[in-house]
């Protein structure tokens, strides 16, 4: 007859074992996460399990800041509507001087025959706080694919670029700070039209415009611009401007630091743009059309 | 539960408790600190105060559940905050037996350590996945939860320390 152990002393695996097997699990999940990214759907349920909870832990902010606007003083309010005032009328002077330049842009591309540009829709957003994690530049926005948003989409305040909308969840978003470390932008000095990519510069808060020749035209207080090249970011958004550059003769890449023109870590609204340009196919590299080739024979010779 | 003191009887502890206590751990670490580095992991605390006092009720799998909640409530990597939960809970509750006979302060440092520990994991993990060192501040957050530990020691305990019913002619 076997022998078993009355139930209390059953106590399931060694502590050593189930260590092994949770660690094992979320280790399995760290590789799918970071280097296959499959865990996007497991992510998506978690997330929205854990959005009530992240919607009550704001509560008490959101009141806060309720209550102080409420008693915002007349005076503060009666300033801040005359810069706005003031705000809108230098923009609508400069809102029709860009309604001439874009009707004259889109006939001067309709005579040349080139594409037309894509108006893109934008849709408002607020800022409700930044990423939880020390380790990357994130903040995360009031609109999720509920609202109509979508991954991919760039980020603007009103000066220009703040991120890339890196991961739509139902009710909120994140956006990727430019000043991230895994973010690149193409950009464009607006002085000469040299193009480049910026990198964000993680902790230090400013880009960095890696892989610039040691002799390029570029110097402090360039404005950069997106250029558009990459059809994610419509082009001639402000950027950056370049506050340093440093060219050693030992090395045969310019060190060139921008800081961004946006409100990055301070603004509190910001404007997600959606609809990529239409951009054509990429054309067939020469292998392609080898391989191609070699198809169609193949299928002749069987056919003979 | 050190030797020399006089110790009140505890009443055995409610799942409610200890689900309660998660929720609201869970709740302090989506408030929206100032600086995520310095504010103190609420739930990482709350995990190793009951694998410290419940290890037969609050273990890996709990841990490994929570650390994934979180993870995806603060964006972050899924499986990083799960890993060093599942590693806390398996270390705190091997020192389970040992932290109670201490002062306060000697279970502070048996907890710093401990909460250290999973930061470090942490750590290691966004570094192996290509993070950059977001700096040392990153050692303030554990240190300020160890802090917490006597209060939350002490709230936590409180739904276990008062009888039932009250019957003032009962022995104890």
């Amino acid at each position: 007859m076997e022998h078993t152990p009355p139930p209390f002393f059953l106590r399931g695996p060694a502590p050593l074992v189930r260590l092994a097997f949770f660690a094992s699990l979320s280790l399995t999940l760290l590789v799918l996460d970071a280097r296959f990214g499959y865990a996007e759907s497991i992510r998506s349920v978690l997330a929205l399990a854990a959005y009530p909870i992240q919607q009550l832990a704001r509560l008490p902010v959101a009141l806060a800041e309720g209550v102080a606007g409420y008693f915002g003083s007349q005076a503060q309010l009666r300033a801040e509507n005359a810069e706005l005032r003031a705000r809108l009328l230098a923009s609508a002077q400069g809102a029709q001087r860009f309604e001439s330049a874009a009707a004259e842009a889109s006939h001067l591309r309709r005579l040349i025959g080139a594409a037309e540009r894509i108006e893109r829709k934008s849709m408002p957003a607020e800022i409700l706080y930044s990423g939880r994690d020390p380790y990357s530049r994130r903040v995360i926005l009031d609109r999720g694919t509920q609202h109509g948003v979508h991954a991919g989409s760039p980020v603007v305040d009103e000066v220009g670029v703040i991120g890339q909308l890196t991961r739509a969840h139902a009710f909120v978003s994140e956006v990727t700070l430019l000043t991230d470390k895994d973010l690149a932008i193409p950009v464009q000095v607006l002085r000469n039209g040299l193009r480049a990519i910026a990198f964000g510069g993680g902790t230090s808060g400013m880009l960095e415009l890696r892989y610039m020749a040691a002799n390029a035209d570029i110097e402090s207080g360039d404005q950069l611009v997106t250029s558009g090249l990459d059809g994610t970011y419509p082009p001639g958004l402000p950027v950056a401007s370049v506050v340093r550059v440093e060219r050693d003769a030992t090395y045969s890449f310019a060190r060139v630091v921008a800081q961004p023109s946006a409100g990055i870590e301070r603004g509190r609204y910001a404007l997600v743009l959606s609809g990529a340009t239409r951009l054509p196919p990429y054309p067939e590299t020469a292998q392609d059309k080898n391989a191609k080739l070699r198809r169609a024979k193949r299928k002749n010779a069987d056919g003979s | 539960m050190a030797a020399d003191r006089p110790q009140a009887i505890l009443l055995p502890v409610r799942a409610g408790t200890i689900a309660v206590s998660f929720g609201c751990a869970l709740l302090l670490n989506f408030l929206p600190w100032p600086n995520l580095a310095l504010a103190p992991d609420f739930v990482a605390l709350t995990l190793a105060f009951w694998c410290v006092r419940q290890p037969r009720v609050v273990g890996l799998a709990t841990a490994w559940g929570l650390g994934l909640l979180v993870d995806a409530g603060n964006g972050v990597l899924l499986g990083q905050h799960a890993l060093a939960y599942s590693v806390l809970a398996f270390f705190a509750i091997a020192l389970s037996r040992r932290i109670l006979w201490f002062e306060t302060w000697s279970q502070m440092l048996h907890v710093l350590l401990l909460l250290e520990g999973a930061q470090l994991v942490a750590l290691a993990v966004r570094m192996a996945a290509g993070a950059e060192f977001p700096g040392w501040s990153l050692l303030v957050g554990p240190l300020a939860a160890t802090l917490l530990w006597p209060v939350v020691a002490w709230l936590l305990l409180m739904p276990q320390r008062r009888p039932l019913d009250i019957d003032v002619n009962r022995p104890i």
